[in-house]
């Protein structure tokens, strides 16, 4: 087995339980956080508060390593500019997130749970995401 | 403002996203990698992407990730509260605005944030700002 796909497996699933357990993978959740003017749940404003509390000393440590401790390249993004796709893009996906409470983490943690809505969502978030495809490669030719 | 302190799970969330946090930091220094959930899914939607095997074991761990869950105890509540046009309008939005915007909640959200990106930052204020004015002009203005 090679070592750096297994990495990659044990930290997908553990990612996974990470979202099921903080309640990100409940849609209905995710709109009550999202619903300031409602019944607000602020459940998952802990939620990136744990991630990042966690994250933020071992990332900054990644970032300043030129290789990873498997030995691959260190491919963590160096841009810091900003630009209209960043914005315009992330307003959209605000939108979508909206809409049905889902992210494309959740989407896929809940993909095999027997929800045809979950089967839904996900056909349309990569059919957006081959629209893109199909859209950049024709802007690069 | 009113918080529904009924439905307020602060040690699980708290728990849950420490654990998402610890693997986003085990996957970028043991692999170097960014834990973008949209960013991982779009390379393996390119033909020829770089380190796709590897993207998609990580995946593949996400996808089974409820199913192992599942040999233990029992599954969270997931509950859906959009109907079928919804959802599709809503997938077909997340999937070209993640692309456009190189992230979503994990890259940008978590790992850009923990990484002090400027870019990220952004990102995450921009997608919480929009996905708050969405829900409160579906529930509020429109009754949805």
């Amino acid at each position: 087995m090679n070592m750096v796909r297994l990495s990659a497996f044990a930290c997908g699933l553990l990612f996974g339980f990470g979202l099921l357990l903080a309640g990100m993978a409940d849609p209905a959740k995710v709109l009550a956080f999202l619903d300031l003017a409602g019944n607000w749940d602020p459940s998952l404003a802990l939620v990136m508060t744990g991630a990042i509390g966690v994250a933020a000393l071992p990332l900054s440590l990644a970032q300043r390593r030129a290789k990873a401790l498997l030995g691959g390249a260190m491919q963590l993004p160096r841009r810091r500019d900003l630009d209209v796709r960043l914005i315009g893009g992330s307003l959209l996906f605000g939108v979508g997130w909206g809409i049905a409470g889902i992210c494309p983490g959740p989407a896929v943690a809940i993909l095999l749970t027997g929800h045809w809505q979950a089967l839904l969502f996900v056909a349309a978030m990569l059919a957006g995401m081959l629209i893109f495809t199909a859209l950049e490669g024709r802007r690069g030719r | 403002m009113n918080i529904d302190w009924a439905a307020f799970t602060p040690w699980s969330a708290l728990a849950g996203g420490a654990l998402i946090g610890l693997a986003a930091s085990v996957f970028a220094l043991v692999n170097g990698r960014v834990a973008g959930i949209s960013g991982l899914l779009g390379s393996l939607l390119q033909r020829g992407a770089e380190g796709r095997g590897e993207k998609g074991a990580f995946l593949l761990g996400l996808l089974l990730a409820p199913l192992l869950w599942g040999v233990f105890t029992a599954l969270p509540e997931i509950r859906f509260e959009t109907g079928s046009l919804g959802l599709i309008v809503a997938g077909l939005l997340v999937g070209i605005g993640t692309r456009y915007g190189s992230g979503c909640t994990s890259g940008h959200g978590v790992c850009g944030i923990s990484r002090l990106s400027p870019r990220s930052l952004v990102a995450t204020l921009g997608f919480m700002a929009s996905g708050f004015v969405t829900v409160f002009v579906l529930r509020h203005l429109l009754g949805a």
